[in-house]
């Protein structure tokens, strides 16, 4: 047994202790925010308030009318850009869920003498860095003569080695007896995986999906190789272009930066659970 | 013979039909382009992917000697120093905080993870043009001012290299609150049977049960993120292009081999056999150092 003047003595040591840690992550999330508040407040204000040797914490006024300034801006592509990102990251989120879980499925439930040789082979590309892909990539993608087009900046980024191995590892514990179910009410391969694996597995998808989608939208080595004309650019090569142009338009810039994210937002904030989930799969276990 | 090659019940057929196109996508998206690039590493590729003069290891040696692949080296060497470090320790320290929250423990774990959904380019806009602009009215610079000292030119000067500061905290911000979810995953396995074990044997909360059963237990979470942390510092383009890259061409210090090949591979000369030669030391060196590093958190691991 403790003597009490002890216990009291760590009690309020465990206190302090408590009250340090609420003030240090307080103030780290303080300071986690602070870029984002620096983005809207860049957006929102006239050029004359940031460039204003004073610091004002928030623009005298409101401008909402930067956001349809960008949009009427017709040496600013961002429209365009904005409607090339989507195409692509919804192209290529489909496409990568589409192939990676057949893959995934294939691998984990059919038997078949030399899947742990296919298995190693989609692997294996698990290890090489894109550093070592993109002038490789750009060859063939530039004899196919598929540069600046959609097809050059979404096909070769199809085949997701990383979708590939979370989908066979999801499979590998997919309940059997569900199947057993399917299999007995005479559903082969391909009827069982769309009407039974697939409507079972949506957690899987989302986690996948939600990840491949913000990977998509934010890439930026890979479209600024193959997107070269300006048709073709997309959100993030635009951006670049105009930050290191030689005149920028500051509360233009910070608006168009501030547009571009905010899909990426919507996304995060309904399916948190799900990107949490996949990062954690990602872990390598 | 049909039915050797289908299977039973055609189950090779349909193993095929599941994996086929995936398989036929890697093999000519990415293992076709490796070759080739391997065969042009040998040639004379300047402006032409179907090159027909063979010059055998003189890209290699070119590349060796270029004191700009050098230099980008260590600049990799430099950048990998401070940033693996700084977001182990900061994730490390975010999960840890995080996973002993009781109130708004989810409202946290979402603020530090929010930087994930920002790209790089955005980031390097905020702190290129906000928070680390060169001129007075960034927010750094008003810092120094109130503190009342001058305004430092972050990102365009070398002497003293300020740009190191903007370059790796952009990353921190970035990367931290990825890593923190997979602490955090890391540990929730970690078995509570064993700090009751320690409460009973008296280990002070704290850094005691840190340092005897928490660091231990996240052995391997740990290895992970330290492997995953220095690929990725390998691969850093995208803030380095977007914070230094100006109007007049990339400055001379600050360029990481991502960035060196960027502008020897597709830059004005397009040179594709020298671009294609340094793919593959740098395919090496990055194999070497993850060899190295597997060896070496291994062999700690027999020791235990």
């Amino acid at each position: 047994m403790r003597k009490n003047g002890e216990a009291t003595i760590q009690d309020a040591h465990v206190r302090l202790g408590r009250a340090l840690r609420a003030v240090i992550i307080g103030a780290l999330a303080v300071l986690f925010l602070v870029p984002f508040y620096l983005l809207v407040r860049g957006g929102l204000s006239s050029e004359s308030d940031l460039t204003s040797p004073g610091w004002t914490f928030f623009p005298r006024t409101l401008r909402w009318s930067n956001v349809r300034e960008l949009f009427d801006d017709p040496s600013v592509p961002m429209l365009h850009a904005l409607w090339n990102s989507t195409q692509i990251a919804v192209l290529t989120t489909l496409g990568t869920l589409l192939l990676a879980s057949l893959a995934g499925y294939g691998l984990a439930r059919i038997p078949y003498p030399y899947a742990n040789h296919v298995f190693y082979a989609i692997l294996g590309t698990l290890m090489i860095p894109s550093a070592v892909t993109f002038v490789p990539s750009f060859v063939l993608v530039s004899t196919l003569g598929w540069i600046s087009t959609l097809r050059g900046l979404i096909v070769p980024t199809l085949f997701s080695g990383f979708a590939a191995f979370v989908f066979r590892q999801y499979f590998l514990g997919f309940p059997k007896e569900l199947e057993d179910a399917a299999r007995v009410d005479g559903l082969g391969h391909w009827r069982t995986y769309w009407r039974v694996v697939v409507p079972n597995s949506r957690p899987v998808f989302a986690a996948v999906g939600a990840i491949v989608f913000i990977g998509s939208w934010n890439a930026f080595l890979w479209p600024l190789v193959i997107g070269q004309d300006q048709q073709a650019w997309t959100v993030q090569v635009a951006l670049a272009t105009f930050t290191t142009a030689q005149v920028v338009n500051l509360h233009e810039l910070f608006v168009a930066a501030a547009v571009s994210i905010l899909p990426l937002v919507v996304v995060f904030v309904v399916l948190q659970r799900y990107i949490v989930a996949g990062v954690e799969r990602s872990g390598i276990d | 013979m049909p039915s050797r090659l289908l299977g039973p019940q055609n189950r090779y057929l349909w193993f095929w039909v599941f994996t086929g196109p995936f398989v036929v996508g890697l093999g000519v998206f990415v293992y076709v382009p490796l070759l080739w690039s391997l065969a042009l590493s040998f040639f004379d590729a300047r402006n032409t992917v179907t090159p027909t003069h063979f010059v055998g290891l003189s890209n290699y040696t070119s590349v060796l000697g270029d004191s700009a692949f050098t230099s980008s080296l260590a600049t990799f060497a430099v950048f990998c120093l401070f940033i693996v470090p700084a977001t182990y320790a900061l994730s490390l320290a975010l999960a840890l905080m995080v996973n002993r929250l009781r109130l708004a423990r989810a409202f946290f774990r979402s603020v530090f993870f929010l930087p994930t959904a920002c790209s790089y380019v955005v980031a390097s806009v905020i702190w290129k043009l906000s928070l680390f602009n060169g001129v007075r009215f960034g927010l750094a610079n008003t810092v120094l001012r109130w503190f009342g000292q001058d305004p430092v030119a972050w990102l365009s000067t070398s002497h003293p290299p300020w740009y190191w500061l903007v370059i790796v905290t952009v990353r921190l911000w970035l990367q931290a609150g990825f890593y923190m979810v997979l602490i955090l995953a890391g540990l929730q396995r970690i078995p509570r049977a064993l700090y009751e074990a320690a409460a009973v044997d008296g280990a002070r909360p704290g850094w005691q049960v840190f340092r005897h059963i928490t660091f231990p237990q996240l052995r391997a979470t740990s290895v992970a993120v330290v492997l995953l942390l220095v690929i990725n510092a390998f691969q850093a383009f995208d803030e380095f292009y977007n914070l230094l890259s100006t109007a007049r061409g990339y400055p001379p210090y600050a360029r990481p081999p991502l960035v060196y090949l960027y502008y020897v591979a597709l830059g004005q000369g397009q040179d594709l056999g020298i671009g294609s030669a340094g793919a593959v030391v740098l395919a090496l060196i990055i194999a070497l150092v993850t060899v190295v590093q597997a060896r070496w958190f291994g062999l700690g691991r027999k020791e235990e």
